[in-house]
Order: structure tokens, then C-alpha cells, then sequence
């Protein structure tokens, strides 16, 4: 019986490699949990419109997909994090050259639950919590209860963004490593003490749970991701664009769906995705990149 | 089409032809999986070994912190990962075992025979059910239930992860005790039954202990299959890496470490070779586990001889 399915894989193997590289018209798109759900989206709207294309769509973390745009198992890998220099030697070294395209913007969410009276921090007390200097709601005016973490894993984009950009240091020990953004907004729901980060798309509709307002700096604004204005002026201060990674030349398949994904209808969708436009900055960088 | 008659009268090989041939394919695959075997053993000996290039053996079994991502300071110590998975292996054991045992003993011994026709299958069904179905569960029913018993803030604790792989180790537990009970010869019980003694004291005090090394292969067989799990304990368990506090705290087992960051990690670094460090260390446990278990029943087996 192992045996038979063995045999099965092993056909199923072997025929499916060869096809899976000569196939015309296929896009093979892996990467970021939190693009995950606006590009399957962005993905069936395009192949409505083009009979006969076919886009498959994976998650499994930035990192996951940036390896396998590394070892040449995907067209296109979704990263909500930027490549790191030594990930961009690694394909230049194959001889391929790696092109950046940001197809949307996120405000990246601090979430609570509803029950929690907190509803505004400062980038250095949201860093503090993470990093574990902080272990209690009081010491950030809430009530006095101890405070627990939720993040991502480490093959996670937002994992490494969030940690570089907000922590500037290592997560506390003890924060739960969540399987996803939906993971954790589940946690954050049923869980009073709990504190998250997650895309803003996965917050749009979700209840039981609050969206911090967080400031710069003390004594600053205290911006709102939910709010379009403040991601695409920039005021939010942990706003970052979603990226596509594409290894080697563009392919016009991978091209066509691309250009999609910035048009008017495109952007669209990002929008009722929970997410933003590109913002004109991004837009420039995508120009320089022929898109 | 040729009658099985035919066949029989005119083989096309000669039997001691035939013979030899099953005799040879049945060497070929026992051979096989021996050399299998022995490929995974080198394969994870010489990737383990580039990683103590850059981190010494002492940090690695002897560390408090696995952060091989760090921001600042990259740390590869597996005492944490140790302890967890074996709070897990030796929680859901406690809880396993005892029940497995006495559903066994219930199925052979008490149980109508009608009832014992209808239980065992849907026991054994128990054991296909996959291993994120039971996560899911793990999320959604048993993590909020123990959150709720032990006023906790939530469910993502070690206990959550032991009674998940209790209920996935109790299908090996329960069939194979089953079966060793069932093989205890009639005449013991009989003999047992005619000294006086009560069915209770015959089922507690002859059977089991002649089905003991039965018994014993059952529980190691489901401790190995909780060791080695890997899925439930990634998502019910909260997989901080800090050390674990208690069975009501979050833990983080060694196969959850090597799930979630070999997926991502670059490879011929430090970091990937030290993962398949950390997958020696599993295969040495579990071999460990075997042979315990195999000493015990030599044991066993010699003293009833």
C-alpha cells in the first residue's frame, strides 16, 4: 500500500517537473502570509479576464518564498519585507538578475483586545513590550494585568520588519510565535492581555479586537492605520510597502499580470483587501524598475 | 484464459526456482530499507557536523537561548527545546497510558462482544485522523477549555500539547495492548477463575502482567509517536522559545524549531547545518527510546521463561 502511493508520488514527481517548467501561460507565485490573501485575489480576478492563464498562489512566510526565488522554484515570490543584500548575491550568483516591484502599502496593525482599555502607544513603548522590558499593561496606562505577546515565526517578513524597524533588538523569549496573521488575530480575540502585529488587511473586518493608534515619537500625532490618509501621507509610522520579487528575465506572463496588479482595477481590489494604494514614492521605484 | 488448474500442473519455473527468487526479493527489501536507514543516519551526521565549526558543543547542549535570527547576538542553545519535548512526551504518556491501558483491558476482557465490534474500528479510525486537524482542535476546543479551567489568559501551554498527543498516541496504545492481552493464553485466566479469584483481580493481577512486554512495546510505540510530532505542538503549544515555566506556560519542542525555521533558512549556513544538528539530537532520543524499550522486554521476556 506505501509502496503503490510511493510509486504514485514518484509518477506524479516526474511528470509534473518538466511539465511545470515548459508550461507556457503558468505563474508560479509564492511568499508573504500577508499578501497571501490579496494576491489569490488579484490572481482570480486576472485569470476571469484571461482564459487560459493560470496563476497558482502559495504562502508559507517571506522568507519561504524569497528561498524559493532564490533556488528557482517560483516566477514571482511575495515578500512583505525587503531582500537582504546577502538573498540578492545568492540569485545574482546564479546569474540572474532580481527586479522589485511594491504592488500595494500596509499599515502594519498593533492590536489588543476589545476588552483592553489601551488604545494608543508610542513606537518606543510598543518596542519595549516586544522586546519584554515592558511585562505589564499598567506601565502603559492600562490595567494592571501582565502582558502577552504575539508575533510571527521567523520565516516571516513582518517577523524581521517589525523587529528592525519598531524593536531595534531581539523579541522577548517569551513572545508566541503565531503560524500567520490570522493565528494571531484569533489569539488577540479571545485573549484580554494578548498584544499582536499583523498586516492591515486582516483587520479591516475583524472584531473582538482594537487597532492602536501609535505616535512617532512622545508627545506626537498618534496615527491610525485604518485611516487611508495617514498610511499614504506617511504619518502612521509603521507603514511599508508589500513587495513581488522576480528572479532572472520578467517573463511576459509574469509581466502582464503585474501590470494588472497596478492598474487602476488592480488597485482597486488592494483597496478592498483591507490595504493601500502605492504610494507615489513606491510608484517612481516600480517606473525605474520598467513597470 | 488458462484455468488455475493449468497453472498449477505446468509452472512456468521450477519451485525451487521460485523459492529462491521470493527469497531473493525479500532480501533485496529488508537490505533496502537497512541501507535507507543508514543513508538518513550519515546524511544527518555529516550536515550536523559543519555546524560546530562556529558553535561549540558545550553552548549547544548546554544553552539557555536558540535565537539563530537574533538582531544583535546569534544563539544556539537547545536545553529549552530539550526540556520542552520531553514535558510534552512525559505529559501526554501520564495521561495516555493509564487510559489506554484500561479502554485495552475494557475491550478484552469486559466489553460485550458486540460493543468491542463497533469500539475498536472507531478507535483505529482515531489514528488517521492527520495531525493539524488535532492542532486545529488544539486551537479552538482543548486550548480555550484549559484557559477557562486554570484562569489563564490562554490555552497555548504545554499541558494543551500533551493531552492533544495523548489523544493521538492512545490509538497505538489501545490496538497493541489490545492484541497482547488477546494473546494471553485462555488457560491463565482459567486457572485464575478457579483459585477463586474475582475477574478484576484476574484482569489486574494475571493478565497484564503476562501481557506486560505487550504492553510496555504499545507505550513505547506511542512515545515515539509523540516525540516525533511535530504539527499538533506547532500550532497548540504558542512556541516561545524561552524556557519553559511550568505545564500551564508556552513551550517550544525541537521538531516545532526544525518546522518552522527550516523552511526559511539559507542553506549551507551555521543556522541550516545546525537544524539538522537538532534533528541528530531527535533521532538519538528516539533511538535511545528504543533500545530502553527493547532492554526492558529482553528482560521481561527472560524472567517468565
Amino acid at each position: 500500500m506505501k509502496k503503490a502511493m510511493m510509486f504514485v508520488l514518484l509518477a506524479a514527481f516526474l511528470s509534473w517537473s518538466p511539465v511545470a517548467r515548459a508550461g507556457r501561460g503558468m505563474i508560479q507565485i509564492k511568499g508573504s502570509d500577508t499578501l497571501i490573501n490579496l494576491v489569490q485575489r488579484l490572481a482570480e480576478v486576472y485569470m476571469e479576464g484571461h482564459p487560459g492563464k493560470y496563476i497558482a498562489v502559495t504562502g508559507g512566510g517571506s522568507g519561504t518564498g524569497i528561498a524559493a526565488l532564490i533556488n528557482g522554484k517560483c516566477d514571482i515570490a511575495d515578500a512583505s519585507r525587503v531582500m537582504k543584500p546577502k538573498e540578492e548575491a545568492r540569485v545574482a550568483k546564479s546569474g540572474r538578475q532580481v527586479h522589485r516591484v511594491v504592488i500595494a502599502m500596509d499599515g502594519l496593525s498593533v492590536i489588543v483586545n476589545a476588552a483592553n482599555p489601551v488604545d494608543r502607544l508610542t513606537m518606543d513603548q510598543v518596542g519595549a513590550i516586544f522586546r519584554g522590558d515592558i511585562t505589564n499593561w499598567k506601565d502603559v496606562g492600562g490595567p494592571e494585568m501582565p502582558i502577552t505577546l504575539y508575533g510571527r515565526q521567523s520565516n516571516s517578513g513582518t517577523f524581521i520588519f517589525f523587529r528592525d524597524t519598531v524593536l531595534k533588538g531581539d523579541y522577548s523569549q517569551k513572545m508566541n510565535r503565531m503560524n500567520g496573521n490570522a493565528q494571531i488575530v484569533e489569539s488577540v480575540k479571545k485573549d484580554r492581555t494578548g498584544i499582536g502585529y499583523v498586516g492591515v488587511g486582516y483587520v479591516k473586518e475583524a472584531t473582538g479586537l482594537k487597532v492602536l493608534k501609535i505616535a512617532s515619537h512622545p508627545g506626537g500625532n498618534y496615527a491610525d492605520p485604518l485611516n487611508k490618509e495617514d498610511v499614504e501621507k506617511g504619518i502612521y509610522p509603521i507603514t511599508r510597502p508589500l513587495n513581488q520579487y522576480i528572479g532572472g528575465q520578467v517573463s511576459p506572463e509574469a509581466r502582464a499580470f503585474i501590470e494588472f496588479e497596478l492598474s487602476p482595477k488592480g488597485q482597486a481590489i488592494v483597496q478592498q483587501e483591507g490595504f493601500f494604494p502605492v504610494s507615489a514614492e513606491y510608484k517612481a521605484l516600480n517606473r525605474r524598475a520598467g513597470f | 484464459m488458462r484455468s488455475l488448474t493449468d497453472s498449477v500442473r505446468k509452472p512456468w519455473i521450477s519451485t525451487a526456482r521460485r523459492e529462491k527468487l521470493v527469497h531473493g526479493l525479500f532480501f533485496v527489501c529488508g537490505i533496502f530499507s537497512v541501507i535507507v536507514l543508514l543513508g538518513i543516519f550519515l546524511l544527518l551526521i555529516v550536515t550536523a557536523v559543519p555546524a560546530f565549526e562556529e558553535i561549540s558543543i558545550k553552548e549547544f547542549l548546554f544553552g539557555l537561548d536558540w535565537n539563530p535570527t537574533s538582531y544583535e547576538q546569534e544563539t544556539y542553545g537547545i536545553v529549552p527545546m530539550l526540556v520542552s519535548t520531553f514535558m510534552v512526551t512525559l505529559g501526554a504518556l501520564a495521561i495516555a497510558v493509564p487510559l489506554g491501558v484500561g479502554t485495552a483491558a475494557y475491550l478484552s476482557e469486559v466489553a460485550h462482544p458486540r460493543v468491542r465490534e463497533i469500539a475498536k474500528p472507531i478507535v483505529e479510525i482515531l489514528a488517521g485522523i492527520p495531525s493539524v486537524v488535532i492542532g486545529f482542535l488544539g486551537i479552538v476546543l482543548v486550548g480555550p477549555w484549559i484557559a477557562r479551567v486554570f484562569g489563564l489568559p490562554n490555552g497555548l501551554t504545554a499541558l494543551n500539547g500533551a493531552v492533544l498527543l495523548a489523544v493521538m498516541a492512545l490509538p497505538t496504545i489501545i490496538s497493541i495492548s489490545e492484541d497482547a492481552l488477546k494473546s494471553v493464553p485462555d488457560t491463565y485466566e482459567q486457572a485464575s477463575l478457579a483459585l477463586g479469584a474475582t475477574s478484576w483481580q484476574t484482569i489486574v493481577r494475571v493478565k497484564i502482567p503476562a501481557a506486560l512486554s505487550g504492553i510496555i512495546a504499545a507505550c513505547m510505540l506511542g512515545m515515539g509517536r509523540a516525540v516525533g510530532e511535530t504539527m499538533t505542538v506547532l500550532m497548540a503549544t504558542g512556541c516561545s522559545p524561552a524556557m519553559p515555566e511550568s505545564f500551564l506556560g508556552p513551550v517550544r519542542t525541537l521538531t516545532s524549531s526544525i518546522a518552522i525555521e527550516l523552511g526559511e533558512v539559507a542553506y549551507n549556513t551555521t543556522h541550516y547545518y545546525a537544524l539538522f544538528a537538532l534533528g541528530l539530537v531527535l533521532f538519538v532520543i528516539t533511538f535511545i527510546i528504543n533500545l530502553i524499550s527493547d532492554v526492558i522486554l529482553h528482560r521481561y521476556e527472560k524472567a517468565h521463561r
